[in-house]
């Protein structure tokens, strides 16, 4: 059933990087990271229910080195797809669509995640 | 098919079925935007509490969690975060799986493990507000 004559779209490899399309593949990447980030809230909250050995046994691995590379990467994943879905959600009612729009709030929303979890890093650790 | 000029955007399958759309094309796009409106409180309420949600000591966090809003707030978020994010995977999988068996596998693997995932998560609160 395949027809090789049928219209295809320009693609990755044919578009020149700009930085919607950077802010759109950022956010759907960090969506998945957020989605994998869910099992280790499940681990964090049924250690808890199990008791403290096991949620010590939780801290140690969030403590480590990779568990700090891991929760500095979900905080900037949240912070950024938080932000991002805003900007989302303001063009589903019809503003911001201009390329000047977009692209004022893709710096916005870029800058933003990154003070946003920088602030949540130092505020969590007060 | 060789009677059509072969241009269209329509699929050879499709012309054929002649069916037309399913008429539900914006009900995922309309979830997706409900779940994440609707984890927004519950997730503002954590963040605020983050110092004690991060807390290693296991007593002072079980007192936190077994308190009404916490826990209430937890368990909200954890729903409307874990649907939120198997709406999307699943959108990934049904974008890059084209092999019709591994994406219903895998659609299939999406669903069961967030729901087992947010269950899981609700039964550890559940427990510690009820023992």
């Amino acid at each position: 059933m395949q027809n090789k004559a049928r219209p295809l779209s320009p693609h990755l490899q044919i578009y020149r990087w700009q930085l919607t399309m950077f802010l759109s593949i950022l956010h759907r990447a960090t969506g998945v990271g957020l989605a994998f980030g869910a099992a280790f809230i499940t681990w964090w909250l049924l250690a808890a229910q199990h008791g403290p050995k096991t949620f010590d046994r939780f801290h140690e691995f969030s403590h480590s080195i990779i568990g700090q590379l891991m929760l500095a990467g979900w905080l900037f994943s949240l912070s950024f797809h938080f932000l991002n879905g805003m900007r989302h959600l303001v063009w589903d009612t019809g503003r911001w669509l201009s390329l000047k729009g977009a692209y004022a709030s893709g710096y916005a929303v870029l800058i933003g995640s990154v003070l946003m979890t920088a602030a949540i890093w130092f505020y969590a650790g007060q | 098919m060789t009677t059509h000029k072969d241009t269209s955007i329509r699929t050879p399958l499709g012309r054929a079925r002649g069916l037309g759309s399913a008429k539900d094309g914006t009900h995922h796009w309309w979830v997706q935007r409900v779940s994440a409106i609707a984890m927004l409180p519950s997730m503002i309420y954590l963040m605020v509490n983050l110092p004690t949600l991060v807390t290693h000591d296991h007593d002072a966090f079980l007192i936190w969690l077994q308190q009404p809003l916490p826990a209430l707030a937890l368990g909200l978020f954890i729903a409307s975060a874990f649907y939120h994010a198997s709406l999307g995977i699943q959108v990934v999988i049904e974008d890059y799986i084209h092999s019709e068996g591994q994406k219903i596998a895998l659609l299939l693997v999406n669903k069961l493990a967030f729901i087992f995932l947010g269950v899981a998560a609700i039964y550890a609160v559940v427990r510690i507000n009820f023992g």
